[in-house]
C-alpha cells in the first residue's frame, strides 16, 4: 500500500516495501522559546535554515508546525509553508490541531501534502477528513479518542480501524491514511515502548496501512536520547512503521538506513554504499 | 541501628527509589517507637526535596523521579494514618486535570506523583474534564490548588474558559489556579490570568508550595 506525497516537483512514497520516510520534525515552536520568539516577531530564518539542515540530514519530508500561544495559527503556518516549499524541494507534513490552520495551509500548499493530524474522535474526523478529501490530501490518524490515550495495542487497532472507515466515507483510500500507534515515553512507562510495537505489528497485520509515530517522544525525560531514538526505530520499522515525525542527528538517521538494508528495502545496499561514498568524498574535499 | 541510622536510610533509599528498603525502614523506625513525624520531616520530604532538585538541575531523570516518588508514597501510606495531627501530613489538596478536549496526560500524571510524594492530597480528574467538572469538584474537595493542564495549542483556551467559569460560579478567590503542559509559557499563564506555571513536575511542587504559603500569609495579615 503506497502513500504518495508530493511537494513542487518531488515525488515521496511511503510503503512497507520502500525506503523508510524520514520526516524532519524540527519546524516546531514547541518547546523552542528562541525560535517560538523569532516566529513572534516575523523572522524566519531559523526555520530556513532548519529545512535546510534536516533536508541535507537525509530528511524525505519535512513538518511544519506553526502552533505558538497567542499567534494566530493559520497565517503564521502559510507563511512558514511558503518558506520551506521556496526553500527546499521535499514535501510537508501540515501540522496542526487548528482546522482553520489546516485548511489555510492546505489551500497554500504546491503539491500533495501529509495532514498532521486526525484523531479517532468522531468530531475530529467530521472536521479533518472533508478537508483532506477536498484538498486531495493523505491523513496521520492519530489512534485515541476523547476518552484517552489507550493503554493496550488492542485499543489502539480499534481507533485505527475506525479511522480507515471513517476515511472511506469521505472518498479518502486506506493507501491515503497513515496510522499513529502513538509512540509514548518509555521512561514514564517501562512498557510504553513494547505496547506501541505490538499495535504496530496488529495494525500492519490486519490493515496493511502505512504507518508513522513521533519517534523521539520515545526517548522523553532520559539522557543520551538520540541513542534511544536510534535503537527504537529500526525495532518499529521490523514491526511495520514505515514513517517517523523524528530528529534527523546523524545517528538516527544511519540507524534507519542500516535498517532499510538490513529489513530488504535497499536493494544491494545501493543507498547505504552511496551514502558511505558522498561522506568518504566530503572528508577528502575538507582535507584538500 | 539507632534513630539516627533509620533517618539516615530513609534519606538515601528514597533518593534512590528502594521503595521495600524506604517501607521496611519506617516499620523499623515505628517498632523502636520513633515518632512519625520525625521520619516524615527529618528523612522523606527532605529526600524528595533533594530529588527534585537534582531533577531540575538535570542530574536526576524522569525514571529516577518516578521511582523515588513511589517509594515516598509507600512511606506515607504507613505513616499517614500514626500522625498525631493528620494535617501535618497534608500540606494542601491539589485537584488536577487535563482540559476539555485533551487527553494527554503523561506530564499530568508526573506532576500528581511528584504532589502525592512531596504530602498533597491530589484528586485527579483525569483526561478531557470540561469546565462544569472543575467546578462542581472544587465546590466539593475546596482543594488550596487547581492545575489545568494543555498539551496542544488548540486546547490551551480552555484555561481561559476554566477561569472564567470560576469567576461566574464566584470561585475564583477560593482556590489557586496553576496551569502547564508543553506549548504552555509564563507569558501565556500569566494571560489567562492563571496564578501559577510551572515547567515540569518537580517546579510544579515547588510553586505550589509557594502559593499556597503566600495565600495563608495573606489571609493571616
Amino acid at each position: 500500500m503506497d502513500t504518495v506525497l508530493r511537494s513542487r516537483t518531488k515525488t515521496v512514497v511511503i510503503g512497507s516495501d520502500k525506503p523508510f520516510c524520514i520526516i524532519g520534525e524540527r519546524i516546531n515552536p514547541t518547546g523552542r522559546k528562541v525560535f517560538a520568539q523569532q516566529l513572534r516577531d516575523g523572522d524566519l530564518s531559523t526555520a530556513a535554515a532548519d529545512a535546510q539542515a534536516q533536508v541535507a540530514a537525509g530528511a524525505d519530508m519535512l513538518d511544519v508546525n506553526a502552533g505558538i500561544p497567542l499567534v494566530d495559527e493559520a497565517e503564521l503556518l502559510v507563511k512558514l509553508i511558503g518558506l520551506v516549499q521556496d526553500t527546499v524541494d521535499a514535501p510537508i507534513c501540515i501540522d496542526s490541531s487548528v482546522v482553520e490552520a489546516l485548511d489555510a495551509g492546505l489551500s497554500a500548499y504546491e503539491g500533495r501534502a501529509l495532514v498532521n493530524s486526525v484523531t479517532a474522535e468522531d468530531d475530529r474526523l467530521e472536521a479533518v477528513l472533508p478537508l483532506v478529501a477536498a484538498h486531495g490530501a493523505a491523513v496521520i490518524g492519530l489512534t485515541n479518542d476523547e476518552t484517552g490515550i489507550p493503554h493496550t495495542a488492542e485499543e489502539r487497532l480499534r481507533h485505527a480501524r475506525k479511522i480507515v472507515s471513517a476515511a472511506a466515507d469521505y472518498g479518502i483510500e486506506a493507501c491515503d491514511v497513515v496510522i499513529d500507534p502513538l509512540a509514548m515515553p518509555v521512561g514514564a512507562d517501562t512498557e510504553a515502548v513494547a505496547n506501541t510495537l505490538q499495535a504496530m505489528r496488529m495494525i500492519r497485520d490486519e490493515l496493511g496501512v502505512n504507518m508513522c509515530v513521533g519517534a523521539s517522544n520515545v526517548s522523553f525525560g532520559l539522557p543520551d536520547r538520540l541513542t534511544l531514538n536510534a535503537a527504537f526505530l529500526p525495532m518499529a520499522m521490523a514491526a511495520g512503521l514505515t514513517s517517523a515525525i523524528m530528529s534527523t542527528a546523524d545517528v538516527v538517521v544511519r540507524s534507519t538506513r542500516a535498517a532499510d538494508l538490513l529489513l530488504g528495502h535497499d536493494e544491494w545496499g545501493a543507498s547505504w554504499i552511496a551514502a558511505h561514498r558522498a561522506r568518504q568524498a566530503a572528508v577528502e574535499a575538507t582535507a584538500s | 541501628m539507632t534513630d539516627e541510622e533509620i533517618l539516615q536510610l530513609l534519606y538515601e533509599e528514597t533518593l534512590t527509589g528502594n521503595a521495600p528498603a524506604v517501607a521496611g525502614g519506617v516499620n523499623d523506625g515505628l517498632a523502636q517507637g520513633m515518632p512519625p513525624e520525625s521520619m516524615l520531616f527529618d528523612a522523606l520530604i527532605p529526600s524528595l526535596e533533594e530529588v527534585g532538585a537534582r531533577f531540575e538541575r538535570g542530574d536526576y531523570f524522569v525514571p529516577e523521579m518516578l521511582i523515588a516518588a513511589r517509594a515516598m508514597q509507600g512511606a506515607l501510606d504507613i505513616l499517614r494514618p500514626l500522625l498525631a495531627d493528620n494535617e501535618s501530613a497534608q500540606i494542601g489538596t491539589f485537584l488536577m486535570g487535563t482540559v476539555k478536549g485533551d487527553v494527554h496526560d503523561i506530564g499530568k500524571n508526573l506532576c500528581n506523583i511528584m504532589l502525592e510524594g512531596a504530602g498533597f492530597n491530589v484528586i485527579d480528574l483525569g483526561v478531557n474534564v470540561p469546565p462544569e467538572k472543575f467546578i462542581e469538584q472544587i465546590e466539593e474537595h475546596q482543594p488550596d490548588v487547581v492545575g489545568f493542564s494543555a498539551f496542544l495549542t488548540t486546547t490551551m483556551p480552555m484555561f481561559k474558559a476554566n477561569i472564567n467559569a470560576l469567576e461566574k460560579a464566584g470561585l475564583r478567590d477560593r482556590v489557586i489556579v496553576m496551569v502547564g503542559g508543553a506549548p504552555v509559557t509564563q507569558e501565556y499563564a500569566d494571560a489567562v490570568g492563571a496564578d501559577g506555571y510551572a515547567a515540569d513536575a518537580s517546579t510544579a511542587v515547588r510553586k505550589a508550595k509557594e502559593l499556597i504559603e503566600l495565600r495563608r500569609e495573606k489571609v493571616l495579615v
